[in-house]
């Protein structure tokens, strides 16, 4: 429940309502496909059937003569158009030139081959049918393992071999700590790729000022800047005369974290045709053009002491890329790779990643980023070695923690954990599960012939992207707060957020720190032409990132604040604070709105302050955040059908100060919904001719009401000293906790058996096959 | 071949020439401007279009507009009526049931069909009643507690 | 998303619906089904016969011991009907576990059925009924057996310019137990594999079975071989087991993304066991 606070107490910390909700609840928010303009048109795509093929012609004619229909256009006409870009760069990297449309060849199912414009929505969908496209069907690889298997068909001509990168990093002595370690258990995990899956879908409207030649693309993105930066570069626009528009985001969870070639190709018709022009991306479309998520094959080897000491790590990881690079497809494993070692002390990892080119719609971020494939790895290694030693799970991770005097602590993997303190939530998860009754619980039901487990994550993540020479783009941000005559206060952040609630929470924060209602406070976010510049929304970082932005900004503003009450006042002995500043000596005071007037009307001013009353500041952290915790599954295996029921979820998350518990339950819940997904029912499915099986909600089961457990959430606060404000970010931390903690459950339940490991998603089916002795 | 329909939508009588193909959620889209009801996919898995049809919760993407002939509408934003919220909106705002906000105008919409029908769901009634509607963002557990919040202040 | 054009027409009697069934007309009844497919694009009829204004066509009503529904009644009308629920409470049982409320708000038993999903889970039920169903056209109506009506995937005995006129149930005999069991594909809420049971015990022993399953193969069927090991016995978990372990023999089961042939007929074989279980506790 929450309170409806909005006079000046403390806000940071509390349990407050969001001020997004109104509009939301009442349907009178703007998304993009609410935007409607004077003679805006409505784009239809056509996409590739075939995973691979020539393209040998495009017939055009019939649907320009449908009525209503004003342009079609097709590779030729956009291949001057700069490439879908791929941010990230790795040593050796094979780019292979994306182009918005294809021009001779298409390279995955639902790749964009023409556009046809009309003047209404249905019109344009009737004429995409008339179009014909004649393919000369090539073969197609869409399974990674197969791709670099000799013999298969290149996906690329010029790469033959199927390999995009490979990339190679190291820590300590890793040959020295296997050749003397006392037992190295290995095995092979999969994070099968996960299609995002928000409830809106992407679309864009593109709007072409003829006159003053500027454009305006309204997008569903969660990068408003970097968006538009890019975009001009595509579309060869001068920066200035390009603004991005982000409105009402319908969740993104990384998908949206990127550039798309229809982003571009708006824009490339609307200045063609001097209208506005609409796409709204069907939910078929979703599937297989908006990027997927994970698409590992990971070969881990851990080395330890027969005492349960862990000394060494080794991964092997093919990452399916797909058949181009989005904006950051490439760097994600390598973020896998900074991650191995997780919560745990030792220091000797060596990680391969072979970048594989399929012939599958690209991957990309999609939450947690190449971290929850890391920890579902790290996690399953060592329930797997507490098997092998015959220790208890949570026994050997105690043992093997950083502890908190260790920190900042620095990781075999080049990072620096900024702190931790590892053993508070598992022995509080523990406490909570009551683990030791647990265990006799187990015992007793294993001996009626059941099937229960109990599964534990321990999870660290890092987050908070980042210190910019660590980032492809930049990792700072940006806060603009800026105080009315009236005194009212607005707030510009270059954090873009979808759901995650900052209009509520840089309120609070804005409210504390200048004591005005949070009702005097407005948070505006996503136009490129309001705010001056940011890095968006994603990676957990609009709090941790965001939020030390705006607070600096408002030291800033409050120092200016106290200039001028000192002016007003007389006085040097004044002090602000509850919206008001004071004269210690006289009593007297002058209030934020009367600070505001005075600045503005400018009849006299502070030595060395100029008028207005504003403040931005441009924040670059130092680090990342490492937010950590641990998850308790206890599950239960119907023996008859192999179903998974989830009997008891705990989770204790860690992430710093917390602004605002109500949201960052929120992101819990939500992140361990996905993780569950993943664990349990998700998984997009290509058939060897690179079709897409699951290809609609029909076919891949995101997770109903009737499908969460109840998830008892807890935490505990390990501020962070990377930022003033000691917070970490939260919003991936849910997902990467939770599909180690179900996957631990439930090979725990089935370890009588003799079973050591399964892949997700655990479907009945799977654990079924499990239980008759056959394989997976 | 063009048809007219007679329809009340949050109580308002319209009149309108339709395709027979117009789907009932497009014309209250863009013929109506009435954006609460949104669109998420084309399988009627989603719920996201969910709107009340003589008082029954449908998917408005799955129903032809000319089938709404001579029918009484609900959308989300007929809901609050002389500038206060439904209970059931303010139970999701009260409770973080939406994040997003995507889901939300069906998610409610639902939500206030269930109460109608079960006064005092369980939470497991709750689950159900709402498996017409995919929520990606909440994870559905501050929905239900909306829904039991609002059915204790509908009761009270 | 969007469907091809069509004409439309929505008469108000089934004398009117007829003559433009007649005409080529396609039925539109609670469209739960054609819907989805016009806007994918794979069914474009070219004229609708919208239903929804028939009266005629909707509603339960008792008939000398049998339950006449309307094939325009909604599947909420059938889970929420006094009656229905009181006298064939398989049925109603059944329509309640369809889809999710929406659906059943708009779907209709007599488009189910004319649709003929070979997942649907209304024909377990209506075979384990051994229901009827009445077709009429202009010249004239008949009355088929349930397990007559239906063909195969999406084919039924439906003939041009015949519809759906109603569902015909028998009033369930006082301490027949009764269960629909079902096993969701998650995505889709349809049925992996459905089971309707009905069970009558005449001293202590099983007198009378009827076992109807969904979703296993291309068609519903009923399971003969697992009534005849039924009959006679008590009813013990044992006996159970043994009669549903027979029902997937013979049958060719479907394989999918979802499950495979292998594991669908196992999930009938428990299925099966569990919907005759229920009935079997609910039986007096």
């Amino acid at each position: 429940m929450a309170t409806t606070i909005t006079k000046p107490e403390t806000l940071v910390g509390k349990r407050i309502r969001r001020k997004e909700d109104p509009r939301l609840i009442t349907g009178t928010a703007t998304y993009v496909d609410d935007i409607q303009m004077p003679g805006m048109h409505h784009a239809c795509i056509v996409r590739s059937p075939h995973a691979a093929a020539r393209i040998k012609g495009i017939h055009v004619k019939a649907a320009l003569e449908l009525p209503g229909v004003t342009a079609v256009f097709t590779g030729a006409d956009t291949k001057d158009v700069g490439p879908v870009p791929c941010g990230a760069s790795l040593p050796g990297l094979r780019v292979p030139h994306h182009h918005i449309l294809a021009v001779d060849r298409v390279y995955f199912v639902g790749h964009p081959v023409a556009v046809v414009v009309a003047t209404d929505r249905y019109i344009a969908r009737d004429a995409a049918d008339r179009i014909e496209v004649d393919y000369e069907v090539l073969p197609a690889v869409a399974d990674p393992e197969k791709a670099i298997a000799a013999g298969a068909p290149a996906v690329h001509p010029e790469w033959p071999d199927n390999v995009a990168f490979h990339f190679h990093q190291e820590g300590g002595e890793v040959d020295k700590a296997f050749a003397e370690a006392e037992v190295v258990v290995k095995e092979r995990i999969t994070s099968q790729r996960l299609i995002p899956t928000s409830i809106e879908t992407r679309g864009v409207v593109a709007d072409w000022n003829t006159g003053d030649k500027s454009l305006t693309i309204y997008s569903s993105s969660q990068i408003p800047h970097l968006l538009r930066t890019l975009l001009a570069m595509m579309l060869g626009l001068p920066e200035h005369h390009t603004r991005v528009v982000v409105p009402e985001v319908g969740g993104g969870f990384g998908s949206k974290l990127n550039v798309y070639a229809e982003e571009a190709l708006m824009g490339f018709v609307a200045m063609k045709i001097g209208k506005p022009v609409k796409w709204i991306e069907s939910r078929r479309e979703n599937y297989l053009c908006t990027i997927h998520g994970r698409g590992h094959v990971d070969y881990f080897e851990l080395a330890a002491r027969k005492d349960g000491t862990m000394v060494g790590l080794k991964l092997k990881l093919i990452q399916d890329l797909g058949a181009y690079h989005q904006l950051l497809t490439p760097a994600i494993p390598t973020l896998s790779v900074l991650m191995m070692p997780g919560l745990y002390r030792f220091k000797n990892i060596r990680a391969d990643i072979a970048g594989v080119f399929t012939n599958c719609v690209p991957t990309d971020a999609y939450r947690g980023a190449g971290r929850p494939e890391a920890t579902h790895g790290i996690e399953r290694m060592v329930d797997i070695l507490a098997a092998e030693l015959k220790m208890d799970p949570a026994e050997i991770r105690l043992k093997n923690f950083i502890q908190p005097e260790e920190f900042p602590f620095s990781t075999g993997t080049g990072l620096i954990y900024d702190s931790g303190n590892y053993d508070l939530p598992l022995k509080k998860a523990m406490e909570i599960v009551d683990y030791k009754g647990l265990r006799k619980q187990q015992n007793d039901s294993r001996k009626q012939g059941r099937l229960m487990g109990v599964g534990i994550s321990s999870y660290g993540e890092i987050c908070a992207f980042g210190p910019s020479p660590a980032t492809p783009a930049g990792g700072w941000e940006c806060a603009t707060v800026r105080v009315d005559p009236q005194g009212k206060v607005t707030v510009g952040t270059g954090a873009s957020p979808h759901g995650q609630g900052e209009e509520t929470t840089f309120a609070q924060i804005a409210a504390d720190e200048l004591g005005v209602d949070l009702d005097d406070v407005l948070v505006v976010h996503g136009d490129t032409a309001v705010v001056p510049y940011g890095i968006g929304t994603f990676g957990s970082r609009g709090t941790a990132v965001g939020g030390p932005a705006l607070y600096y900004a408002l030291q800033k503003l409050k120092e200016k604040i106290t200039k001028f009450g000192a002016m007003l006042l007389d006085s040097e002995s004044v002090s602000y604070s509850g919206g008001c500043c004071t004269c210690s000596k006289t009593g007297k005071s002058v209030t934020l709105g009367e600070i505001a007037g005075a600045s503005y009307r400018a009849m006299k001013l502070p030595e060395g302050e100029a008028p207005g009353l504003e403040a931005t500041y441009f924040w670059e952290p130092p680090n990342f955040t490492f937010p950590f915790g641990a998850h308790v599954a206890v599950t239960e295996i119907d023996r008859e059908t192999g179903k998974v029921k989830v009997a008891r979820y705990v989770a204790v998350d860690d992430c710093g100060r917390i602004v605002n518990p109500l949201l960052v339950d929120g992101q819990v819940h939500g992140g361990v919904a996905q993780g569950l997904g993943q664990a349990l029912y998700e998984q997009a499915v290509y058939d060897d001719s690179g079709q897409l099986l699951s290809g609609e909600l029909t076919d891949y089961a995101i997770p109903k009401a009737t499908m969460m457990p109840w998830i008892e959430s807890h935490h505990t606060e390990t501020p962070s000293p990377v930022n003033p404000l000691g917070v970490k970010g939260v919003g991936e931390a849910g997902t990467i906790g939770c599909s180690p903690a179900l996957v631990n459950s439930v090979v725990d339940a089935l370890s009588p058996l003799g079973v050591r490991h399964i892949d997700m998603p655990l479907t009945p089916e799977k654990i079924w096959n499990l239980l008759q002795g056959g394989q997976q | 071949m063009k048809k007219t329909i007679r329809v009340t939508v949050n109580g308002i009588s319209r009149n309108d020439e339709v395709e027979p193909r117009l789907l009932l959620i497009h014309y209250l889209r863009e013929r109506l401007g009435l954006t609460g009801p949104h669109i998420g996919c084309e399988t009627s898995l989603c719920g996201a279009c969910t709107v009340e049809i003589d008082g029954k919760a449908v998917k408005s993407c799955s129903v032809f507009a000319v089938q709404a002939d001579g029918r009484n509408v609900l959308t989300i934003e007929g809901l609050a009526s002389n500038g206060h919220l439904h209970p059931v909106q303010e139970a999701f705002w009260n409770e973080h049931g939406l994040q997003c906000g995507f889901c939300t105008p069906g998610m409610i919409m639902a939500s206030k069909q269930l109460l109608e029908r079960n006064s005092n769901p369980t939470e497991g009634e709750i689950r159900h009643g709402i498996e017409g509607n995919l929520c990606r963002c909440t994870g559905y557990q501050h929905i239900v507690n909306a829904v039991k919040a609002a059915a204790a202040k509908i009761g009270a | 998303m969007i469907a091809e054009n069509f004409d439309y027409s929505a008469p108000n009697t089934v004398e009117e619906a007829l003559q433009l069934i007649a005409k080529g007309g396609k039925v539109l009844a609670g469209g739960m089904s054609l819907v989805p497919l016009m806007k994918l694009r794979l069914a474009a009829p070219e004229h609708l016969v919208d239903l929804g204004r028939v009266a005629a066509l909707n509603g339960i009503t008792e008939d000398k011991g049998s339950i006449v529904i309307g094939s325009m009644t909604t599947h909420h009308q059938l889970e929420s009907s006094a009656l229905l629920r009181a006298s064939c409470p398989l049925l109603a049982e059944t329509a309640s576990l369809i889809g999710d409320v929406q659906v059943r708000n708009m779907g209709t038993i007599g488009g189910s059925v004319a649709h003929a999903d070979p997942a649907a889970d209304y024909p377990a039920a209506l075979l384990a009924l051994e229901a009827k169903v009445r077709l009429v056209k202009s010249s004239g109506d008949r009355t088929l057996a349930f397990s007559d009506f239906l063909i195969d995937s999406f084919t039924t005995a439906l003939e041009e310019g015949e519809l759906v006129r109603e569902v015909v149930v028998p009033v369930e005999t006082a301490g027949t137990g009764v269960s629909y069991q079902k096993m969701l594909q998650p995505a889709s809420g349809f049925a992996i594999v459905g089971v309707a049971a009905r069970i009558r015990k005449t001293a202590g022993k099983i007198s009378f079975a009827r076992i109807g399953v969904t979703g296993l193969s291309s068609c519903a069927f009923r399971a003969a071989a697992v009534e005849k090991l039924l009959e006679g016995t008590s009813g013990s978990e044992e006996e159970i087991g043994k009669a549903a372990a027979v029902v997937a023999d013979g049958v060719d089961a479907n394989s999918d993304i979802h499950a495979s042939s292998n594991y669908r007929s196992q999930m009938a074989r428990v299925y099966t066991a569990r919907a005759i279980q229920a009935a079997v506790s609910r039986a007096a």
